[in-house]
């Protein structure tokens, strides 16, 4: 097992070289660059300006060179400076970016699985009943319906008709005078229509596979031999069925692991979070390519850790795989 | 991300009045309004709370070029000069000028007795200081240009600074706008990008930084110290709210005090009495136009007939009902109107179909296709129109133009590309027929960048290929005297002659549209905008809604 693993993980460092200089190239070949923000059409800046800014950031020298300088830095685990006037470390960016993502996307996460498992689950027990269909007609219509828009419709609502709940943003402009318990419940104020939106939006993925799963189980002779033997049927269903069917559950958690860090820049535009999805929206605007790379190098290690768990928990579950 | 129209966009002395953002108040409870019934006298206290677009990138705004950093970094830094409420260029750092009858030096009597926030003193050794990283290279500054002009610099005692140029130049004088920086602070850091000045400020203006939550706020402080006074409103906080219907949904929960609104939001959602009764909206001309702009090169519009015929048949007045529900005013020139350099006795272009068709005909575009196509020698007026994606007024023009022009028998096609794309790709290969672009203005008229024919190359502003030999020589008479008589002369004079080439269909000039909450008094609307004197803002003793402990 252990040497699966190492295999597996010595494999992964040619493959982020390889996925590395691919990003690399590609965001090179965006056109502009990541002065073409300060220089362009901006009277003021003349051609002497921007070759300056060019040398400063080292964009004079030929490509090759400017990949070999990213990777060596790389080696040691260190991004770069972001490109932005800011000039700040790209791992600091990150960094303070990233506990806001995480707990939006932990939060509806948790929520998609408490809420999708049940209505998976029990719609496929009671399939074709009119809980099967009014529920796959509710999450489609979270899947389906425009975020930006509904997240505007609950705001009106909660925000500006009743007043309960803050529009937006993470904190209040007190937040930092407030208690630890105060801190927390302006925390959660701000981050229920959020955390309550994007649960919304992720249920159908996951209860649609859910229930698949759980028809798939169902059909099962062992099922069948259980009922046979006379067991009741919530012990069928619950202890028999679904132990079978939450497992594969778990490899698509293992494969979620990047998503967790990654945000979406609709979802924060519209609330004014500042996650990731805003930093990686605004460094590809920006060209700022320390600060890209490095958000694409963290997004590509982990998914290739996310598909290593996902092989481990299979060959801990399945001997086969473990053998091959 | 707002990308607005570029060029003109830096100038410090002019952050202030950028306004990106809005500032309102109150919370949801009743508006404690009642104005008759308070007294209205200038009173310390009370918090705005602005919205803004976009994060700040840091504070010296010599390493900076977006509009929300100027913005922030006009509340803490001052220049030596600035612009007053009429866009007249007064002292800021600076007491006064002289400028010697060459016009080739400009010597600054700096006010005494003003301190840095952290007390030290503010000295000529500053203005030295900061002249210097302006010119240096590691400086990552864009704007160094106009310090590099400067022959000699001289700082004789400590509240006098004199600049010496070469030979005169009128824009010189702005460019001591910029912040001036702190020497004590940050001559130990030779690239001040990487300072932590750059994240946590100390400078002279009327606030003090408190903090900056990335992504979030900035939150400033009023300086107590300030040489013109302390700032009435305590505490200002930015916060960033990407996107405009929130921060619209804010200002109505009271979440944001002040804010830019859009055409609609300004004509149609706030139109109410609820609204009217807790805010006041604002309404005057922008400094910046939208312009149709033409490669001149192109065989088809070559000829100035065919471009006055353009001009003919474009509906101004439709084009500003369209695109600014009625909120903004025809552009004739390059110049806003009612600033000193406008000239409004220019050749106009009033909508006239008829004119412009018989223009066409005149040169030669006189057969036309079973579709209705104007043709010459085979080739059918076809072109392609381009414009920068994601700006919503630009294709609303471009659509309205396509259809004035199919009147007279031109086709058009639209293309709207990515902003970075579009530059690189389009303007500076020049791979285009016509634009539709915009450009904001600075209050000083100098335009040389755009209309001198030498700067036709690579990255330069002259895109369109203009080329006028009595155009080049104003532009030079223009920029090397300091007599506003004299400029005013040259001014207009380039403004006939644009009027009369239409090298660009000058189209519309906005309005900007800001709205504050009611409970802010002591606003008052100049043509430089509102901003100009928030400092002198305040809230009445029994309108404050926050408590702000210093």
């Amino acid at each position: 097992m252990l040497r699966f693993i190492v295999r597996r993980l010595l494999l992964t460092i040619p493959l982020l070289v390889g996925i590395s200089l691919i990003s690399f190239l590609m965001i090179h070949l965006a056109p502009g660059g990541p002065i073409s923000i300060a220089t362009d059409l901006n009277p003021r800046a003349t051609a002497d300006a921007r070759a300056r800014l060019e040398k400063y950031y080292g964009l004079d020298r030929p490509l090759h060179v400017q990949y070999a300088r990213w990777l060596e830095r790389m080696a040691t685990l260190d991004f770069g400076d972001s490109f932005s006037p800011d000039g700040r470390p790209v791992a600091q960016k990150i960094r303070e970016r990233i506990p806001i993502t995480l707990t939006i996307n932990v939060l509806s996460m948790g929520l998609i699985l408490l809420v999708a498992i049940p209505i998976g689950i029990y719609s496929a027990v009671h399939r074709g009943s009119l809980f099967d269909r009014a529920s796959t007609v509710f999450v489609f219509t979270g899947f389906s319906i425009p975020t930006f828009w509904l997240a505007l419709l609950l705001m009106i609502l909660f925000g500006v008709k009743l007043g309960w709940l803050p529009i937006s943003g993470i904190g209040s402009l007190d937040y930092q005078s407030l208690g630890l318990a105060g801190k927390i419940a302006d925390r959660a104020r701000h981050l229920l229509l959020p955390v309550l939106l994007a649960g919304f939006s992720g249920l159908a993925g996951m209860s649609r596979y859910m229930r698949s799963n759980m028809l798939e189980v169902i059909r099962q002779d062992y099922i069948a031999s259980a009922r046979a033997k006379g067991l009741p049927e919530r012990k069928v269903v619950y202890r028999h069925a679904m132990r079978n069917a939450v497992l594969p559950v778990i490899t698509i958690l293992g494969l979620s692991v990047p998503d967790l860090l990654g945000g979406s820049v609709i979802f924060e535009t519209i609330f004014a979070i500042p996650g990731m999805g805003q930093l990686f929206y605004q460094g590809v605007m920006s060209r700022d390519y320390p600060l890209i790379m490095g958000i694409l190098t963290i997004g590509a290690f982990l998914t290739l850790l996310g598909n290593l768990l996902a092989d481990v928990g299979y060959a801990l579950a399945d001997p086969r795989i473990r053998q091959g | 991300m707002r990308r607005p129209s570029r060029g003109f966009a830096f100038l410090p002395a002019l952050a202030l009045f950028a306004i990106l953002a809005g500032c309102g108040g109150g919370k949801k409870e009743a508006p404690r309004e009642n104005a008759a019934a308070v007294p209205d006298v200038p009173a310390y206290g009370d918090m705005i709370v602005e919205g803004s677009i976009g994060d700040i990138s840091g504070f010296l705004s010599a390493v900076t070029s977006d509009a929300a950093s100027h913005e922030a970094a006009g509340y803490v830094f001052n220049g030596l000069v600035r612009y007053d409420k009429d866009l007249r260029l007064e002292g800021a750092l600076a007491r006064s000028w002289d400028i010697s009858p060459d016009g080739k030096k400009i010597t600054f009597h700096l006010r005494r007795n003003v301190k840095w926030q952290d007390g030290a003193p503010f000295t000529s050794a500053d203005v030295m200081f900061t002249y210097r990283r302006m010119i240096d290279p590691r400086t990552p500054t864009p704007y160094g240009e106009d310090f590099r002009q400067v022959k000699r610099a001289r700082a004789p005692d400590p509240y006098t600074f004199v600049a010496e140029y070469a030979r005169p130049f009128a824009p010189a004088l702005a460019s001591w706008g910029m912040d001036i920086l702190p020497k004590h602070l940050l001559e130990m850091y030779p690239d001040i990008s990487k300072s932590p000045l750059n994240k946590k400020p100390v400078g002279t203006g009327p606030y003090r930084f408190v903090e900056w939550r990335t992504g979030e706020k900035v939150v400033y402080d009023a300086n107590p110290d300030y040489f013109e006074g302390k700032p009435y409103i305590a505490r200002v906080v930015t916060r960033i709210i990407p996107d405009q219907a929130t921060m619209f949904l804010e200002l109505l929960s009271g979440g944001v005090d002040i804010m830019d609104l859009t055409p609609p939001q300004y004509t149609r959602q706030t139109d109410t009495p609820g609204f009217k009764g807790s805010f006041n909206k604002y309404k005057y001309l922008a400094s910046a136009y939208t312009y149709l702009g033409f490669r001149l090169s192109h065989p088809f519009f070559k000829d100035r007939r065919v471009r006055q015929a353009i001009a003919f048949a474009t509906d101004k007045k439709a084009l500003i009902e369209g695109v600014l529900l009625g909120l903004g005013q025809e552009a004739t020139g390059p110049y806003k109107p009612g600033t000193w350099a406008y000239d409004p006795d220019v050749r106009k272009y009033p909508h006239d179909p008829a004119k412009a068709r018989e223009l066409l005909a005149e040169a030669g575009w006189k057969e036309k296709d079973a579709d209705g196509v104007l043709r010459k020698d085979g080739r059918r007026f076809e072109f392609t129109v381009m414009t920068n994606a994601g700006n919503e007024a630009r294709s609303k023009t471009a659509a309205i133009l396509q259809q004035n022009l199919a009147e007279v028998g031109i086709r058009m096609r639209i293309q709207t590309v990515e902003w970075a794309a579009f530059i690189n790709q389009f303007i500076d290969k020049r791979a285009f027929d016509a634009v539709i672009l915009g450009w904001s203005l600075s209050p000083d008229p100098d335009q040389y960048e755009i209309w001198h024919s030498s700067k036709t190359g690579p990255k330069e502003l002259n895109f369109i290929g203009f080329s006028n030999p009595e155009v080049d020589k104003l532009l030079e008479e223009g920029r090397s005297t300091f007599d506003i008589g004299k400029r005013k002369k040259a001014y207009f004079r380039i403004q006939e002659i644009l009027a009369e080439e239409q090298p660009y269909v000058f189209l519309y000039v906005p309005d900007a549209l800001p709205v504050v909450q009611k409970r802010f008094h002591g606003i008052d609307p100049a043509p430089a905008g509102i901003s100009y004197n928030f400092p002198k803002w305040y809230v009445p003793k029994a309108l404050q809604k926050y408590r702000i402990q210093p």
